[in-house]
């Protein structure tokens, strides 16, 4: 299984939750937090069941979500 | 045409000649008399200078054509006569918003409403005081067909001095009169190849840079407006252009008018040579000579204006003269043409 | 270990936050554009013409050349630069207030003349920026604040399918009417959208592409509530698919 994870730009989040059903992992929920702007946004959860699908990072309008694989190092 | 020499041609086709040899590389224009023979003559000239020529679907099309060309630093032009010139008051101003170069041409006919399709001046107002918002733009007004040529080149050089639409406004009877007058094809434009910074030709090697009229946030439209107002000072300031006709010591009386009703009016005075009258005829319309109307009026007894309208310019001569003379004013409206006889009748009866 | 980059911003957008309300759909198809402009490298030769509407500040997030039109006027402001500049690559992106009412002369006559241009057409049926007014697209009974009762057919017309109204004219190459509401549908609405680009810059002509786009504040529904409206309403009279494709 490949295994990944998201990076969220906390202040380009406006908490508008379309990525949350796009996450077949439920790694994305709503944070307590608000950003600069005062939105709720919402969180990587990192429960390392992050596979890189970059589903969340397509649906993000705000192209706030950076998504990344992460490798083995070579041995 | 080549070389430079002297032609017997239409006021409309000089007015094409004239746009080519400044370097007008796109034209959009829609069908409307008087002025037909410019999209008709522009739409065999202008792919012989490998320009572009579209015939617009609407003069709302033509102005806002002129306005994306104007965006790419392309030299450009549309022309109309006065109902499309209303349509096309919405692109001017927001050429004048955005800082965009363009010329436009009337070829004004009677008016209100459809009107009819005889000269007249009935635009001066709509000329002067042009669209929505606080601005200005450069209005010439030749009468004779040398000048049509002269102007609408001067017109594309004015344009790219200042940023900012620039307009000819003459009419119907020297649209379609032909007459001889001097091509200069080999005249340059002032800024032939000034680098257009502003104009949008790709981001290659920098940040995408945008051109607008819209400016919201906070005191930003208000600076903008301060900054334009800047650049209408300086019009005001430099671009005054009048003729004097047979003004001295002596003159008597002054008329006052411009374009075509400015030819009629030296008609007028060949026949009363017995009365010492001079002629001011403004050629700038915007901005209006007033000073130097106030200086060659200073001796004069009566001050006549004649237009082909019911008394648009009238408010600017009474602007210019601050109440120190009389004025008398005549006019023919609905694209009627007065004879010189019936200025001269109207000077004895007034004098 | 290491880190790949699988998605990341792309570089014809703005470092600017988009103004457009949460969920709003044109900040998808914003980031679209830039995508496909990243991918294809034609960042320095793409001339934008932003329409009047909420998208009127699109210039303040992407990266390249764009200039404002008047209400309605973006197709032949759009027109002049290409013919000018016929190595550019040259799209209008407009509202359906400003394409399908206002604009309705300038996109036919466009479509008509078959310049060799892209239209990116949000419908989202309501004037957004104003307030949610009925637009030519506002589907039969919508409630908007002009048609409180709902849009009445009787008086106000029915909504205009602007696709299926340009299939006719012989001007128009390809046109494809899409939507944006899930990872799926955004990634096919790319694929139309770099298609009409490609048209473009392989010469083939005008390509136009719908896509049907939310309108959370106005519609007074939250972005998922929104996009699922698209889905079952929207989408239900305006249908989804590839409506004209010449090649």
């Amino acid at each position: 299984m490949r295994k990944g994870k998201i990076k969220i730009d906390e202040n380009r989040c406006k908490g508008c939750k379309l990525c949350i059903p796009e996450c077949k992992v439920d790694e994305i929920r709503m944070s307590t937090k608000s950003n600069k702007y005062g939105y709720n946004i919402v969180e990587f959860r990192a429960a390392n069941r992050c596979n890189a699908c970059t589903l969340c990072a397509i649906v993000c309008p705000e192209a706030a979500i950076e998504v990344f694989e992460l490798l083995e190092d070579d041995k | 045409m080549n070389g430079n020499g002297t032609v017997f041609i239409k006021g409309n086709h000089a007015i094409v000649e004239a746009a080519l040899d400044a370097g007008c590389r796109f034209y959009a224009g829609y069908p409307i008399t008087p002025q037909n023979e410019i999209p008709e003559y522009m739409s065999k000239r202008m792919p012989e200078e490998k320009g572009v020529f579209i015939q617009a679907e609407s003069e709302l099309i033509s102005i806002n054509m002129v306005f994306g060309a104007a965006t790419t630093g392309a030299r450009a032009m549309t022309t109309s006569s006065s109902p499309g010139m209303s349509l096309m008051q919405e692109g001017i101003s927001y050429m004048a918003g955005a800082e965009l170069p363009g010329v436009l041409v009337n070829v004004m006919r009677g008016g209100p409403g459809l009107g009819n399709i005889s000269p007249s001046q009935s635009d001066y107002y709509q000329a002067v005081k042009p669209g929505h918002g606080d601005f200005h733009m450069i209005t010439l007004a030749p009468s004779n067909l040398q000048e049509m040529y002269d102007y609408t080149f001067d017109a594309f050089d004015l344009a790219d001095k200042y940023r900012n639409p620039v307009m000819i406004l003459t009419d119907g009877l020297l649209g379609q009169m032909m007459e001889s007058m001097d091509m200069k094809h080999d005249r340059k434009p002032l800024y032939p190849d000034a680098k257009k910074e502003w104009a949008l030709t790709g981001a290659v090697g920098r940040k995408g840079q945008r051109i607008v009229s819209l400016l919201m946030d906070p005191g930003v439209l208000e600076a903008h407006n301060i900054k334009l107002g800047k650049k209408w000072k300086t019009m005001i300031e430099n671009e005054r252009k009048y003729e004097l006709f047979n003004v001295n010591e002596e003159t008597q009386y002054l008329i006052v008018a411009f374009g075509s009703m400015a030819r009629i009016s030296k008609g007028a005075m060949k026949l009363m040579k017995d009365l010492k009258i001079g002629l001011f005829r403004p050629i700038t319309v915007w901005p209006y000579p007033y000073e130097e109307l106030k200086k060659a009026a200073a001796g004069v007894k009566k001050v006549f204006v004649f237009e082909m309208n019911q008394g648009q310019m009238l408010d600017d001569v009474k602007i210019g003269l601050e109440g120190s003379k009389p004025v008398e004013f005549f006019g023919r409206a609905g694209g009627g043409v007065p004879m010189p006889e019936e200025l001269c009748d109207f000077i004895n009866k007034n004098k | 270990m290491k880190e790949k980059v699988l998605y990341k911003r792309p570089v014809a957008l703005s470092e600017k936050p988009f103004s457009y309300c949460p969920g709003c759909t044109h900040s998808t198809i914003h980031k679209l554009i830039a995508e496909i402009v990243d991918e294809l490298g034609i960042r320095e030769k793409t001339i934008g013409v932003a329409p009047v509407g909420c998208a009127v500040f699109a210039y303040d997030f992407w990266n390249f050349d764009v200039t404002e039109a008047a209400h309605g006027r973006a197709p032949v402001v759009a027109t002049a630069i290409k013919r000018i500049m016929p190595e550019k690559v040259v799209f209008s992106y407009q509202g359906d207030g400003d394409l399908a009412s206002i604009g309705m002369a300038e996109i036919i006559h466009t479509a008509n003349r078959g310049e060799n241009l892209t239209v990116i057409f949000i419908n989202n049926t309501n004037y957004g920026m104003t307030g949610g007014q009925m637009a030519p697209t506002t589907l039969a009974k919508q409630v908007t604040t002009t048609s409180p009762l709902g849009r009445d057919v009787k008086t106000s017309g029915y909504p205009i399918r602007m696709s299926e109204l340009l299939l006719p004219l012989q001007g128009v190459k390809y046109i494809e009417r899409v939507k944006a509401t899930d990872a799926i549908s955004i990634i096919r609405t790319k694929k139309a959208i770099k298609k009409a680009f490609m048209n473009q810059i392989t010469h083939v002509g005008f390509s136009f592409i719908e896509v049907l786009s939310n309108c959370p504040t106005n519609w007074k529904k939250d972005p998922v509530e929104s996009n699922k409206w698209v889905d079952e309403t929207m989408a239900e009279f305006f249908q989804i698919g590839k409506i004209k494709d010449i090649q």
